[in-house]
């Protein structure tokens, strides 16, 4: 069963940033602001391990006739910072092939310090104080 | 429809001259041919004494290769056993610059085609040969010629002045769609390049060679810049092509695809497998070695048994002998090329009641 | 050359047991002026006022803008300044993470190769050779130079090979993939003639621009097409460089081709030797079939790794190529890196991959053993 760790106050993962944490037996997570949802994918690319958490954040490209180009979901589409593949922040999925390659997703969201007393959370060394939010990541 | 015993996608029938073509131009053209002195119009792609041109056994004596129905019949027909037969002229109305020119070249050449082989023999159909120089003119021919479901595909050369997905083209390939005329690409250049993107080279072999290149730009132009899902009915047929290098060209483009899809995002699947739906390829010239060991496993690369049309390329000569299928080819495999695949290709070629 | 002790780092592949080189590594200039110690002031100014003028119209920017800001991955750039322009950086995040033994160094653009002006070319193509060794080699004995030439100019490639011969940091003559005519022309026999002289394999990476379209039949429109190419402009060059009878005038010439691919060697070698043996009349200087001078001739370097469908067909093609002729490269600090832990992949049988990570290149560059 998926543990939930503590991973930071929501403070510091303001709206547009991002954090790396390690979550459990140095498992590297990124965690995503997306204006105020918060995301939290592994932080591997799974085709040669690229970084993510050094990827761009860009928006969607798709198209319904050549020449024309539908943009939008601007900085929910991470592009991986080596080969490009694109995922999509909410789902890991990649667009080229979003059923076979795709990364790790880790549900993701803010509590307020006083609800994470109640446990069991693993906490990162930072301490929690009741009055503020923190950003949980079960993974 | 009786089950033809073969097809033959890749037949050659020489123009022996603008004589042979006079009385199908028009009179201002019949008669600027001879004003003007011009005669002989011949493709640097293939020198008529070049050994590729014409196999020495199918060369007459005082004659020229490919130039009669007899030729045809004995050589090829009648010899590999088709039931039909898919003329491709490349008498090279795509070299003048004048697209005038090129045009009227190219009405006299199907009209030619027409008269001197169509109507004289049941078993042959032939491609429209368009003059793309002009995108309305190759529309025009291609509206002209379509009514005569002997045509089956229009013709273009691999390598022309842009490269064929362009969108300048669209509306030719909108009215070969429309009639379900594939789109036949045949080697061959108009020579408004060099042969190789680094310059002219000295040699004929690495001519000949160069096609190569220009099927695997051709087809990267036709898959990025949307041909395929504009006109998701279009097919396209590579005459002369080789085969051995598709497998490669397709896993660098469907590589480089994901992650510089966001460029072309109409591309939205797969290259390899837009071309695997879209694309298929005759298999003469065989660029393998008789190895059958090898080439099972080249045909594996190709993860289709769907994509090869027989040919023999004639009177190019790729083989000597009888040895139109490709060594090491497997057994089961021939029927497929030689009969299901084109059928399934080639629309017109399913038709009850074609004239004949 | 010493022979190297094989590192322990968290970032090499365990299979590297006969040495990790890495063919191709792009080191980058922070501004034109690293170069100025080794320019005349004349060159100064014509590279400061005029720039490099490169055959196409587009003085700044690229005629196919990348997939990333310098064509980079997004992680190597080093706080303030360009990928692979800081020693610091590059070695930790390259040579030291992953443990490399050996590295190459290709400077690419801006070094003047294929300039409209062959004089500045040449002026550059030594200084860019000076700034590699002053810049990179000095202080880092893990890395090697290339002689980067002014290829359009055969003599004056000549001469920089020839200044260069019998400097053991030097491992290979740098051309790029895209000349003004195919690189089998006699214009380019004085770099192969020095090449041979000095024990120098001749490696062209993929790039550069021609001044002809980028394919037979004209220009593309996409990057994704400028990228796939790559492949045909260097298949064009292997074709030119047998038909040519390079390698019967030069028998001891040794091919490198970086970055270009190369699945679709085989193919090239069967397509020539079919239309060889109907057209051997036109070039009887050709006394073997073509596919024995690729064979025997060719290198390839493995980035950008070529992904089949179906990924064992790379066993297939790999076995076609030789596996002794076949060599790791990153491509380190560009966007198509390829991390030596994951290009090759888990199916490829242990002793090739550790062959294809150290000996093989051993061989080409004439390195002892570790």
């Amino acid at each position: 069963m998926a543990a939930r760790y503590v991973v930071a106050p929501a403070a510091e993962i303001p709206p547009g940033a991002r954090k790396v944490v390690e979550a459990g037996q140095g498992r590297r997570i990124v965690v995503f602001n997306l204006g105020g949802e918060f995301f939290a994918l592994l932080d591997r690319c799974p085709h040669q391990g690229g970084r993510l958490s050094e990827g761009k954040l860009c928006g969607l490209v798709e198209s319904d006739e050549p020449g024309v180009f539908r943009y939008g979901r601007k900085g929910e589409i991470l592009r991986c910072p080596w080969h490009q593949w694109e995922f999509d922040i909410r789902t890991g999925r990649s667009w080229h092939d979003p059923d076979r390659t795709r990364v790790r997703a880790f549900p993701a969201r803010v509590e307020r310090g006083a609800a994470l007393r109640e446990g069991p959370y693993v906490v990162e060394t930072f301490p929690v104080r009741v009055e503020d939010d923190y950003v949980v990541v079960e993974a | 429809m009786p089950r033809p015993r073969a097809i033959d996608c890749d037949l050659h029938p020489a123009v022996t001259g603008f004589a042979a073509l006079a009385p199908h131009l028009e009179p201002y053209w019949r008669d600027s041919v001879e004003d003007r002195g011009m005669e002989a119009l011949e493709s640097a792609s293939y020198p008529p004494n070049a050994p590729i041109t014409a196999r020495a056994d199918w060369r007459p004596a005082g004659g020229r290769a490919g130039a009669t129905l007899a030729q045809l019949r004995t050589e090829a027909l009648d010899r590999f056993g088709a039931d039909i037969g898919i003329l491709n002229c490349l008498f090279p109305v795509q070299l003048p610059f004048s697209e005038d020119m090129s045009a009227a070249f190219a009405r006299a050449l199907n009209d030619w085609v027409r008269a001197e082989w169509l109507d004289r023999d049941p078993r042959l159909r032939a491609s429209i040969v368009l003059p793309m120089a002009s995108p309305e003119h190759a529309v025009e021919e291609i509206e002209r010629l379509a009514p005569d479901r002997r045509f089956v595909q229009g013709m273009i050369l691999a390598m022309g002045e842009v490269p064929a997905g362009r969108r300048t083209f669209w509306p030719v390939y909108a009215a070969l769609e429309r009639h379900g005329l594939p789109l036949a690409i045949h080697a061959g250049s108009a020579y408004r390049h060099p042969v190789t993107s680094v310059g002219w080279p000295s040699w004929y072999l690495e001519d000949y060679a160069a096609h190569q290149q220009g099927f695997q730009s051709t087809l990267a132009s036709l898959v990025t810049e949307g041909v395929f899902a504009k006109f998701p009915g279009l097919r396209v047929v590579l005459l002369e092509s080789g085969v051995s290098w598709l497998p490669p060209f397709l896993w660098r483009l469907t590589k480089t695809w994901k992650g510089v899809r966001f460029e072309v995002p109409w591309v939205d699947r797969p290259p390899a497998e837009i071309v695997r739906d879209h694309v298929r390829l005759t298999v003469q010239p065989f660029d393998a070695p008789d190895d059958p060991d090898l080439v099972r496993r080249l045909l594996d690369h190709l993860r289709s048994d769907e994509l090869l049309l027989w040919a023999s390329d004639w009177p190019h000569w790729q083989f000597d002998g009888d040895a139109v299928a490709p060594p090491g080819l497997p057994a089961d495999l021939l029927p497929r090329i030689m009969v299901d695949n084109p059928l399934a290709t080639y629309a017109r070629l399913r038709e009850e009641g074609v004239p004949s | 050359m010493n022979v190297v002790r094989p590192i322990a780092a968290p970032g090499r592949p365990a299979v590297a047991t006969l040495g990790l080189f890495d063919c191709d590594i792009h080191p980058r200039p922070l501004s034109l002026e690293e170069y100025r110690p080794w320019l005349s002031a004349e060159m100064w100014h014509r590279l400061s006022t005029y720039g490099i003028r490169p055959r196409h119209g587009f003085a700044k920017g690229y005629p196919f803008p990348k997939a990333a800001p310098l064509a980079s991955r997004r992680d190597a750039w080093p706080p303030g300044k360009v990928p692979a322009s800081d020693l610091d950086f590059l070695r930790a995040q390259h040579l030291d993470f992953h443990g490399i033994d050996i590295g190459v160094l290709n400077p690419l653009q801006p070094s003047g190769q294929g300039d409209q002006n062959d004089a500045f070319s040449a002026a550059m193509a030594y200084a860019v050779n000076e700034w590699q060794l002053e810049r990179w080699l000095r202080d880092e004995p893990r890395l090697r130079a290339s002689v980067v030439v002014p290829y359009e100019d055969g003599e004056a490639s000549a001469r920089e090979i020839r200044r260069r011969a019998g400097d053991r940091r030097f491992v290979q003559v740098l051309l790029m993939s895209r000349t003004a005519e195919p690189l089998g022309r006699k214009r380019y026999w004085p770099i192969y003639e020095a090449a041979c002289e000095a024990g120098l394999p001749v490696a062209f990476h993929a790039f550069g621009y021609s001044g002809w379209a980028m394919t037979n039949g004209g220009w593309p429109s996409f990057y994704i097409e400028e990228v796939s190419e790559h492949a045909t402009s260097c298949q064009s060059q292997v074709i030119s460089l047998i038909v040519e009878g390079v390698f019967e005038r030069f028998p001891s010439l040794r091919i490198l081709m970086i970055e270009c691919g190369f699945a679709w060697i085989p193919s090239v070698g069967w397509r020539l030797d079919q239309h060889w043996r109907k057209l051997k009349d036109e070039v009887p200087h050709l006394r073997r079939a073509p596919s024995e001078y690729l064979r025997e001739h060719f290198h390839v370097s493995t980035q950008p790794m070529d992904e089949p469908e179906r990924p064992e067909h790379l066993l297939d093609v790999m076995e076609w190529i030789g596996w002794d002729r076949i060599l790791y490269a990153s491509d380190y600090p560009h966007w198509d890196f390829d991390d030596p832990r994951t290009a090759l992949p888990a199916f490829i049988p242990p002793e090739r991959r550790r062959d294809i990570f150290g000996a093989n290149a051993r061989a080409l560059y004439g390195m002892p053993a570790a």
